[in-house]
């Protein structure tokens, strides 16, 4: 699991990152002013940390239930055109999406 | 997540000799394969699995990640992955999660792929694999250690519009089909092969066609790596001999034959070497195979685990298989392949390294078959790894494969032999026959009789032409009746000639002697 950062080290280097994964585009300004902002956001969750869990397992459900599964029967799909109905572009039964980065 | 297709021009990248490469460096493997189960339905949906549908024919609103879709596991795909943890001598969890690895890529429209991070459904495993003795003759086992195997889903396909050939590169836009987004897949990893050595393309290629055998035989997946059902990423790197310290290493992605696992690991190592003995080193990065030139070219850098900020499924409870299922799963796992192969090997009667030959080259199956529909084990053998294999290695695709492609089918083999073993044809105008068959001709007999391959079974034209080859040859003859019988070859060619090819060798040479003896 990622690294919880603390306060001191995010950096403006680390929110110029997260922003980049998250494909959200930040001036200059937004990056300075986010970096300290982001740090109090950070400070306060951190607070939680602080709650006496040694005793307590971690949970990432609220209900305590496993193995819950479906049999391997096929059920009705979409149509196509249901499908690509909210699509902003389609082109030969596909969705349409802008040019992807060229990473090669 | 399924990187792009395609890439730039391959531009030249330096390589040193193979033999110089594995005298100074020793090889570090990691093998992952991807593969598709073929169960009726997606990992988390009930949309349908058929493979070639017309596109996005098959998406729900779950696999299309629309809002408020709640993702159900599918309880076949959960035992098919126990059982493949099984049967690579993997423990199971008894208690795991599904984690979100999070990504923007259209390929996935939920920008997250469900996946396991830390908690993989079968871990610690092994996997024997056949390969030459490294000295002498015959072969050995070679164990590939399985750092786990884990459930995830696949991705979209995408094709990309405005380049060339569909490549990525200097496309306009791309269309998605998500037909493909959920099927379930799983994922099986090495830990580090090391001490291969030279060997490693070799061990490579041998656990791809071992672990698809298993697969097979455990009649989970369809395996067809043509099909990308089965799919190979190969991680390389490089350590000078006598260093136990691992070098960087590369990830080829998508390398999808037998062939090309065995050339994509021959040409990684002979690149890393031309790197690393000049001075140089190499970038951790993702490089895309090529098929046609058998070179690597580079792709993107590749992300750290950190930047796919995994964390737990919400939507999915976790997975506690009772050791009771386990054992019940364990129960229904087919032969170990190590002793299937010594089964097999024993009751075709085939040497050590025809074993190998057939094994490494994906033969297994397509062998089996031909025996039961009644072929003999030499004559499967001799079929399935002459000619047509020859083709298949140009064409760069499997055997079988390419003899789905064709058309061509056991019964076709079982044919061939049955039309020598009657006495209608040799085994020249038996090659004939084949090559017609690879042709898309028909059958041998259809093939056959539309080329006119038959031994003449009319004895008095056979024996004129016995008595004219001696009258031609009265030298020859003379030494025959002397005893030198080995000149007999030289009177067998002649009346062959004169037969047009058509006559049974064997029982010419039985014609020559009996007149001259």
């Amino acid at each position: 699991m990622p690294r919880l950062l603390r306060m001191s080290e995010l950096t403006r280097a680390d929110v110029a990152h997260l922003a980049s994964l998250a494909r959200i585009d930040l001036s200059e300004a937004e990056l300075d002013h986010l970096s300290g902002e982001l740090a109090i956001i950070l400070e306060s969750v951190a607070t939680v940390s602080s709650a006496p869990i040694e005793d307590v397992e971690p949970m990432s459900h609220p209900l305590p239930l496993v193995n819950v599964s479906r049999p391997d029967v096929v059920t009705p799909s979409l149509t196509p055109e249901e499908a690509l109905a909210m699509a902003p572009e389609a082109e030969e039964q596909r969705f349409s999406v802008p040019r992807i980065l060229d990473e090669d | 997540m399924t990187t792009m297709t395609g890439g730039t021009a391959a531009s030249a990248e330096a390589v040193l000799d193979y033999d110089e490469v594995t005298s100074a460096f020793d090889p570090v493997l990691g093998l992952e394969v991807h593969v598709e189960l073929h169960t009726a339905t997606k990992m988390f949906c009930g949309c349908p699995t058929t493979f070639g549908a017309a596109p996005n024919t098959q998406v729900c609103p779950v696999c299309l990640g629309l809002p408020g879709a709640l993702p159900v596991v599918n309880a076949v795909a959960v035992e098919s992955a126990i059982r493949i943890g099984l049967a690579l001598n993997c423990e199971i969890a008894q208690w795991c999660r599904f984690a979100r690895k999070n990504y923007f890529y259209p390929d996935m429209p939920k920008n997250f792929q469900i996946s396991q991070y830390d908690e993989p459904i079968a871990f610690n495993g092994w996997l024997d694999v056949e390969v030459p003795a490294e000295h002498g003759e015959g072969t050995e086992v070679f164990r590939v250690e399985i750092e786990r195997a884990h459930m995830e889903e696949d991705t979209g396909k995408s094709t990309h519009i405005g380049g060339l050939t569909g490549r990525i590169h200097g496309a306009t836009h791309s269309l998605v089909d998500y037909n493909r987004a959920g099927i379930p897949l799983i994922e099986i990893v090495t830990k580090p092969i090391v001490g291969a050595g030279e060997r490693a393309p070799e061990v490579a290629r041998a656990y791809v066609a071992t672990l698809r055998d298993l697969l097979k035989a455990l009649d989970v997946s369809d395996v067809k790596m043509e099909q990308g059902s089965m799919r190979c990423d190969v991680n390389l790197s490089l350590m000078p001999k006598g260093s136990s310290q691992f070098g960087t290493r590369s990830e080829t992605k998508n390398v999808n034959s037998l062939r090309s696992v065995e050339r994509a690991v021959r040409f990684e190592m002979c690149r890393h070497g031309a790197v690393l003995s000049s001075g140089g080193s190499i970038v951790q990065e993702t490089r895309h195979w090529h098929e046609d030139t058998g070179v690597t070219t580079s792709g993107r850098v590749k992300s750290d685990a950190e930047d796919y900020r995994y964390f737990p499924e919400p939507d999915l409870v976790p997975i506690a298989p009772s050791r009771e299922l386990v054992e019940e799963l364990r129960a229904t796992l087919p032969e170990p392949p190590t002793e299937r192969r010594k089964r097999l090997q024993n009751g075709w009667g085939f040497s050590d390294l025809e074993m190998r030959d057939v094994v490494n080259a994906g033969l297994v199956e397509l062998i089996e078959e031909t025996v039961a529909a009644g072929a003999s084990p030499a004559a499967a053998r001799k079929w399935w790894s002459g000619e047509i294999a020859r083709r298949a290695n140009a064409e760069g695709q499997d055997v079988p494969t390419y003899a789905g492609v064709l058309g061509v089918t056991p019964a076709h083999v079982v044919e061939l032999e049955s039309l020598i073993t009657s006495g209608r044809l040799n085994d020249s105008m038996a090659r004939q026959a084949w090559e017609g068959v690879l042709a898309g001709e028909g059958t041998p007999t259809q093939v056959a009789d539309a080329r006119g391959l038959e031994l003449v079974q009319d004895t008095g034209a056979l024996e004129a032409a016995v008595d004219e080859v001696i009258a031609a040859n009265p030298d020859i003859a003379d030494k025959i009746r002397d005893g030198k019988v080995q000149a007999v070859g030289a009177l067998i060619g002649q009346v062959m000639k004169a037969m047009k090819g058509q006559a049974d060798a064997a029982a010419v040479r039985e014609l020559i002697i009996g007149k001259l003896t």
